[in-house]
């Protein structure tokens, strides 16, 4: 039985790894607009992810961190701007290209949305069974096991998520995002609500993702030591753009007031 | 992406969130009359999208034979009460006006064809448009405002495919089964009603009553609730998946589902009944 790993680096050496070093970005994101009716969410976001690197996006709540995950992923359309996965524009695509493009992403909600009619087990296979038709029944169950493990909630696989605590579901959450061994990894918040050393766990597995299957990944985080950890740039957003985007060390360097105050509360 | 949206003939799809309603006339009055325009162009997309991922694979049996199991267990019980009282009912009053007009010799047949004609199918059409409406629309308004169906989409898998069709499709099979029991509990209880008062079989009722009944008595008004499973599962599921707005919205969804799969339950059965008038007189 081939482990993670190695099913992980095996997907990694598949087509998309044409664009690793082609300078193609991962996701490329140019100039996102996007309102609500009458209130502006993004105005003119532009962010670039190439494959192997982390992006951590910090900004105070409601500053459209998460609209922005929704908008990469398709599920909501920019009022204007581009959006470019893998050098392909997502916005001329119908629905069996794009679902081609979010069978590569791995998502993971603010809230984990897990499937509340579902165990942990079947949520985690959700992927599985209707994207990879091939596999056993027994298969299955070692790879959700696999997946479980490395969250650490193997010890729950017959639970239903209403009765796990918040910060599980957040693990549940993403090991459903792994499942189909994304090369994009689009996290909301993964270690929000989790205790230091499961998002220590946490911040390990992206880091391991991100070495051994040169995931490109978006990390939407209010954790400063996590990003610090995990992301090779961090973005700063307020009121809808980028206030700032570098290292950590280029952060702390900025002379904007709002980047020093962010900095500052953390 | 808008051409997502509106091209359904490619088989594409657009994510239901309600977020790109885009008509906005200047004209304030017209507001009310824009929206149900928008409602039923969008319906219009909705139903489109599903009739094409029910006839295109993959097919979605599994869920599919749970929904059958769902709606009509749920339903079953109701559906058999409402048409037992219902036919006690008509019974009751239909031996009180025959008698006044001394045609009291029709009362079985009266009975009869009040019953398969009319009562069973729109009493079963109300009934399930009240339970199923209401509990489709608050579990897929559920799904949506906690961002299940977006989780859905987001794995690459249409959630009309996996979560509208076999609920509509479950919908439009059982309910001329349901129809059936609501006919049978329907027609026995009106027999007891009489019998009550007047000694007769069941035998005698029944055959007294089908004399001079043929299949297009009966075929016609029950198939016809396939009609009604159609738009009360249409109607759910539109109403729920395209929710906005947290717990309240999931309040609103299901009451607006059972409002509006009834009405047009009764709705579509004027026009029903009239088609079936002229087309198998
Ligand atoms: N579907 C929607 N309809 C209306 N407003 C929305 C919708 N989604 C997000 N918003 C608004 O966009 C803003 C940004 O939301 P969000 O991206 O969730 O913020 P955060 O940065 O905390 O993740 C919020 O003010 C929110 O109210
Ligand atoms: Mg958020």
């Amino acid at each position: 039985m081939a482990t993670i790993d190695q099913v992980l680096i095996q997907a990694a050496l598949k087509p998309e790894e044409a664009t690793k070093g082609s300078g193609v970005p991962a996701i490329a994101v140019d100039d996102l607009h996007k309102s609500f009716g009458s209130q502006k969410v993004l105005n003119g976001i532009s962010v670039a992810v190439n494959r192997g690197e982390t992006l951590a996006v910090l900004g105070r709540s409601g500053t459209g961190k998460s609209v922005l995950l929704r908008l990469i992923i398709g599920l909501e359309e920019p009022d204007s701007g581009s959006i470019l996965i893998h050098g392909r524009d997502i916005a001329g695509l119908n629905l069996d290209q794009l679902c081609e493009i979010r069978m590569k992403m791995g998502f993971l909600f603010q809230h984990a949305a897990l499937y509340d009619s579902l165990t942990v087990e079947e949520n985690v296979g959700f992927p599985l069974v209707h994207h990879k038709k091939e596999m056993s029944k027994s298969e299955r169950a070692d790879r959700v096991k696999q997946l479980l493990a490395e969250v650490g909630m193997e010890g729950h696989l017959k639970k239903m998520p209403s009765d796990i605590s918040g910060g599980m579901q957040k693990r549940v959450g993403l090991a459903r995002a792994l499942a189909l061994e994304p090369d994009i990894l689009l996290l909301d918040e993964p270690t929000a609500g989790l205790d230091p050393i499961s998002s220590g766990e946490i911040n390990d597995l992206v880091l391991k993702l991100q070495a051994e299957h040169h995931t490109a990944s978006i990390v939407v985080t209010h954790d400063l030591h996590s990003a610090k950890t995990i992301a090779d740039r961090l973005a700063l957003l307020n009121e809808g753009d980028v206030v700032v985007q570098g290292s950590f060390e280029e952060l702390q360097k900025s002379d904007i007031a709002f980047v020093q105050e962010f900095l500052g509360h953390s | 992406m808008i051409d997502r949206n509106f091209s359904p003939v490619a088989g594409t799809e657009a994510p239901l969130s309600g977020t790109r309603r885009s008509l906005t006339f200047p004209s304030l009055s017209f507001g009310p009359i824009n929206k149900f325009f928008e409602w039923f162009g969008d319906l219009g997309i909705f139903f489109w999208r599903v009739v094409h991922a029910a006839i295109t694979p993959p097919f979605e049996f599994r869920e599919l034979f749970r929904q059958l199991d769902e709606i009509g267990s749920m339903s079953l019980p109701l559906v058999a009460l409402a048409g037992a009282a219902t036919g006690v009912v008509l019974s009751l009053e239909a031996r009180y006006s025959l008698t006044r007009f001394g045609a009291k010799s029709l009362l079985p047949a009266a009975i009869v064809f009040s019953v398969i004609h009319e009562t069973g199918p729109i009493i079963t059409g109300l009934v399930v448009s009240g339970r199923v409406g209401a509990g489709i629309g608050a579990e897929l308004a559920s799904m949506k405002v906690t961002e299940q169906i977006d989780a859905i989409e987001a794995s690459a898998v249409s959630p009309c495919r996996l979560l509208a069709a076999p609920r509509i499709l479950a919908c439009i099979l059982v309910l001329p089964l349901l129809t059936l029991a609501a006919d049978f509990c329907g027609l026995f209880m009106g027999w007891v009603a009489q019998a009550l008062v007047e000694p007769l079989s069941f035998h005698q009722f029944i055959s007294a009553g089908f004399k001079g009944a043929d299949f297009n008595d009966f075929l016609p008004p029950t198939f016809k609730t396939m009609m009604f499973g159609l738009i009360i599962g249409l109607i759910a599921c539109f109403q729920g998946m395209r929710t906005q707005g947290g717990a309240a919205g999931v309040g609103r969804a299901a009451t607006s589902s059972v409002v509006l799969s009834s009405l047009f339950v009764i709705l579509a059965d004027v026009v029903l009944v009239k088609l079936i008038l002229i087309f198998f007189p």
